[in-house]
C-alpha cells in the first residue's frame, strides 16, 4: 500500500524468486501448480497475485513458505530472501525464519486459530519462542498488538476464545499474531475473502498501515482485482500456473496487455455502469491442469486467438516500461485489433461468447481460424 | 437507519409480492432474543428484480426466507398475488411454494452428491407431476438446455464431476422446472470466481425475460446487485436503511450506512479515490441487543441525541428513493413518512 516505487533499491530485494515451479505428482500425472514464476519484492513494497480458483496464486505463496509438504510435491527454481535461498534450507532452519523473518494472515481466520487456545497465548506463541520474553512480558506485549489491530478491550480480549469473536475480529488477531516478531516479509493469502467489504476494507487499511510502520515487504495473493487496485505497487496475474502479465498495478488496469487480464477486468460489474449491463464473461474453463492443452494456456478461451496461439507457447516479454506479458496478440496492438475482427468474422464461438455475453463450457481446443 | 414506516410501498393491486412489518426472532433461551428482523416492509412487482444488500447477520437472507415461510415470520403479513402466505396451512402453503422457488449461495452442497443430475433436475416433477416419464424427461432437459447444461452429457452424472459454476446452473435448472413465478436467490454468486459469476448473472437475466420470472436477489457485492436488479433495498441489523430503483440509489446515496458500503467497496480501478487510514474500532452490534433509536447510529460519523432517542422512519426523497435517516445525504422532499 505504499507509494509505488519504481526504482529498485541499492540494497536488492528483499525477496527475489526465479522460475518457481511446483508439480504434484498424481495419478492421473503430473500437475503443474506452478510453472515458473519469477518476481522480486523490495522491503517496504507490496507485491499482488490475482487469479481466478486453481491459478495456483496459493500453491506459489506457500511454496516460498516451504508449507507444500508431501512426497509427490516437486519443487524447482529459487527463492532467494535475503540472498537464501529458502527452497534449499532444511526445515529446522525454516522454523526460525517462520513468524520471525516471514510471517502468513490465512484466508478463513475460523480454521486458522486455535479453538481451545485463548487468544493471548496464540498471539504471543511467537514471541515467546522466538524472542525468549518471559510470561509477563508476553502478556504485555499481546495486549499492545491486539490494540495496534485496533481490536476493542484488548485486556479483556485476551483471554477470549476464537468463537467469541466476529470473523473481522479473528482476522485481526491473526494479523496480530502474524506481526507478532516483527517480520520483514508478510504473505496474506486471501485475507479478506471470508468478510464483509466493510471488513475487507478495514482489514486491508489495517495491513497496509502496519506495513508503512514497520516498513514491512509484502504479497497480497487475491482472486479479485478491486483489492489489488491502489493497494499493491506491482501485481502479477496468473492463469493456470503461470504469471501471464505482470506490471505496475497502475500499468496493469490503464495498460492492459494480455487477453485474459482484460476479461477478468471486463467481466467485473461496475457500478458506474447503469443496472443490466450485460456483462462480458469469458467462455469455457480453465484448462485441467494435467492435459493442458498446447501453446497458450488461454487460447481454447481467448477472443483474440489465432493458429499460432494454439502451437507456440507465447513468451514472457518484458516491454521498454517493464510491463511483461506471454501473449502473441497483445491487447492494444494492430495485431491483436485484427486477430479480433477475424475471429468475429470467421464466428468463432469463443469470440461470439464473449460479444454476445453467452455461456460456452466446453470450447474445443481445435476450433482454429482457418486462414481466409 | 434502520428504521420503520412503510412510505416506499407501492399500490397493492400493482405488485405481486408484499411483505409488511416482518419480524423474525430465534429464541436464545433464558429470554434472550436474536431480533434477525425487526419490522420490516418490502414489496416486489411481476417481473421485477428486488435486490438486497447488506453486512452479514443484517438479515437479508433471513428477510428473504421467510418471504416463502423458511421458517415463517414470527409476525408480520406477506400476500403473494392475493393470498395471505403466513395464514396458509400446510398443504395450501406446500402448493403455494410451487410458485416460489430459491437459489442457494453454495453450489455444491445445495446438490444432493449422491443422486445423478437427472434426478436432481426431476425431483420436483416426481412431486408434482407431470407424472409421465417422458414428458418428465423432456422437461428437464429443457431446463438444462436453458442453463447451459448439454443433457446428454450431465443426465447420468453426479455433482462432484461439475465445476462450482456448473453446479450453480444446475440448481438454477431444479428451481425452473417447476415454472415458478418468484425466485429467491440467496447469494448465488457470492462463492464463484468473477469470470463465472458473469456468466452466472447474464444467465439469470436471460431467463428472467425468457420465463417471466420475479427475482429477490441477495448479495453483499454493490456492484452485482446494482447489476441485475430494479430495486435496491440496504439493510441494517434487522431493519431497512434505504429503498431506490437502483440508479438513482448509486447516483445519489442518501443514507449514511449506503455511503459506507460504496466507500468499502474495491473498486478495479487504482485511480479510484480510496481512504485508506480509516480503521473502526470493533465490531458491529448485536442483533440480541440492538442500539435504541436507528441501529446505525452506533457506526454513523452523522449521529446526534435524536438519533439514539428516536427511530427514523421510511421519507421520500425523489420518485422511487426512499430513506429512513434523520440526518439524510440527501434532501428529504416530505417530512413526514406517509404510512400506505
Amino acid at each position: 500500500m505504499s507509494k509505488a516505487m519504481t526504482s529498485s533499491r541499492p540494497d536488492g530485494p528483499l525477496l527475489s524468486v526465479k522460475d518457481l515451479r511446483t508439480y504434484f505428482a498424481m495419478n492421473a500425472g503430473l500437475l503443474k501448480a506452478v510453472d515458473g514464476v519469477t518476481f522480486d519484492l523490495h522491503a517496504g513494497q507490496t507485491l499482488g497475485i490475482v487469479g481466478e480458483s486453481g491459478s495456483g496464486k496459493t500453491v506459489l505463496s506457500r511454496s516460498i513458505m516451504r508449507l507444500n509438504l508431501g512426497k509427490n510435491v516437486q519443487t524447482s527454481g529459487q527463492a532467494l530472501f535475503q540472498n537464501k535461498d529458502l527452497l534449499g534450507l532444511p526445515l529446522r532452519q525454516m522454523s526460525d525464519i517462520w513468524g520471525q523473518e516471514i510471517a502468513m494472515v490465512f484466508q478463513d481466520p475460523m480454521t486458522s486459530l486455535n479453538p481451545v487456545v485463548k487468544i493471548g497465548r496464540q498471539v504471543s506463541e511467537h514471541v515467546r519462542k522466538h524472542l525468549g520474553v518471559s510470561k509477563k512480558e508476553a502478556r504485555g506485549l499481546a495486549i499492545e498488538l491486539l490494540k495496534s489491530v485496533r481490536i476493542p478491550e484488548a485486556e479483556v480480549a485476551i483471554s477470549a476464545f476464537p468463537h467469541e469473536l466476529s470473523g473481522g475480529m479473528r482476522q485481526r488477531v491473526s494479523i496480530a499474531i502474524a506481526l507478532a516478531c516483527g517480520p520483514k516479509l508478510l504473505f496474506a493469502d486471501e485475507p479478506t475473502t471470508a468478510l464483509d467489504v466493510t471488513v475487507q476494507h478495514q482489514i486491508l487499511n489495517l495491513l497496509g498501515l502496519q506495513q508503512t510502520k514497520r516498513d514491512m515487504a509484502m504479497v497480497l495473493v487475491t482472486h479479485d482485482l478491486g483489492v489489488v487496485a491502489g493497494r499493491t505497487d506491482e501485481t502479477i496475474v496468473m492463469y493456470a500456473g503461470k504469471a501471464v502479465e505482470q506490471a505496475s498495478t497502475n500499468r496493469i488496469f490503464q495498460n492492459t496487455s494480455h487477453p485474459y487480464t482484460e476479461a477478468l477486468l471486463r467481466s467485473i460489474p461496475k457500478t458506474d455502469k447503469p443496472s443490466h449491463t450485460r456483462l462480458a464473461a469469458i467462455a469455457g474453463r480453465p484448462p485441467n491442469l494435467i492435459t493442458m492443452p498446447s501453446g497458450c494456456s488461454f487460447s481454447p478461451r481467448c477472443p483474440y486467438a489465432q493458429d499460432r496461439c494454439f502451437e507456440e507457447e507465447p513468451p514472457l516479454i518484458t516491454n521498454e516500461d517493464g510491463h511483461t506479458t506471454a501473449c502473441w496478440y497483445p491487447v492494444g496492438t494492430v495485431e491483436n485489433q485484427a486477430a479480433w475482427d477475424k475471429n468475429l468474422t470467421a464466428g468463432r464461438p469463443s469470440t461470439l461468447a464473449v460479444a454476445n455475453g453467452q455461456i460456452i463450457d466446453d470450447v474445443p481446443a481445435d476450433t482454429v481460424v482457418g486462414s481466409p | 437507519m434502520a428504521g420503520g414506516g412503510k412510505a416506499h410501498l407501492r399500490d397493492p393491486e400493482t405488485v405481486l409480492m408484499r411483505a409488511e412489518d416482518l419480524v423474525v426472532e430465534f429464541p436464545l433461551g433464558r429470554g434472550r432474543v436474536v431480533k434477525a428482523v425487526s419490522g420490516i416492509s418490502l414489496d416486489v412487482k411481476q417481473g421485477e428484480t428486488l435486490g438486497l444488500v447488506g453486512e452479514s447477520g443484517c438479515g437479508k437472507s433471513t428477510t428473504a426466507k421467510s418471504l416463502i415461510q423458511l421458517p415463517p415470520p414470527t409476525s408480520g403479513t406477506i400476500s403473494y398475488s392475493g393470498i395471505e402466505l403466513t395464514s396458509l396451512d400446510d398443504e395450501a402453503l406446500r402448493t403455494a411454494r410451487t410458485d416460489l422457488q430459491m437459489i442457494f449461495q453454495d453450489p455444491i452442497s445445495s446438490l444432493n452428491p449422491r443422486r445423478r443430475i437427472g434426478d436432481v433436475v426431476a425431483e420436483p416433477l416426481r412431486v408434482w407431476g407431470p407424472h409421465d416419464r417422458g414428458e418428465q424427461t423432456l422437461l428437464v432437459n429443457e431446463m438444462l438446455e436453458a442453463v447451459g447444461i448439454d443433457p446428454a452429457v450431465a443426465l447420468d452424472k453426479r455433482p462432484h464431476e461439475f465445476s462450482g459454476g456448473q453446479c450453480q446452473r444446475i440448481s438454477i435448472a431444479r428451481a425452473l422446472v417447476l415454472n415458478p413465478q418468484v425466485i429467491i436467490c440467496d447469494e448465488p454468486v457470492s462463492a464463484l470466481d468473477v469470470s463465472v459469476q458473469a456468466q452466472i448473472l447474464n444467465m439469470l437475466e436471460d431467463l428472467k425475460s425468457a420465463y417471466g420470472l420475479t427475482l429477490v436477489f441477495i448479495a453483499h457485492d454493490l456492484a452485482v446487485v446494482k447489476n441485475i436488479s430494479d430495486r435496491v433495498a440496504v439493510m441494517y441489523l434487522g431493519k431497512l436503511c434505504e429503498v431506490s430503483e437502483s440508479n438513482e440509489l448509486y447516483e445519489n446515496p442518501a443514507h449514511p450506512y449506503t455511503e459506507l458500503l460504496f466507500g468499502s467497496s474495491p473498486l478495479p480501478d487504482p485511480t479510484a479515490k480510496l481512504d485508506i487510514t480509516m480503521v473502526e474500532e470493533g465490531d458491529i452490534p448485536s442483533p440480541i441487543d440492538p442500539p435504541s433509536g436507528c441501529r446505525f447510529r452506533t457506526r454513523c460519523e452523522y449521529a446526534t441525541e435524536r438519533c439514539a432517542e428516536e427511530e427514523p422512519i421510511m421519507r421520500k426523497i425523489s420518485k422511487d428513493h426512499f430513506v429512513a435517516c434523520h440526518h439524510p445525504l440527501v434532501p428529504v422532499s416530505e417530512m413526514a413518512g406517509v404510512s400506505a
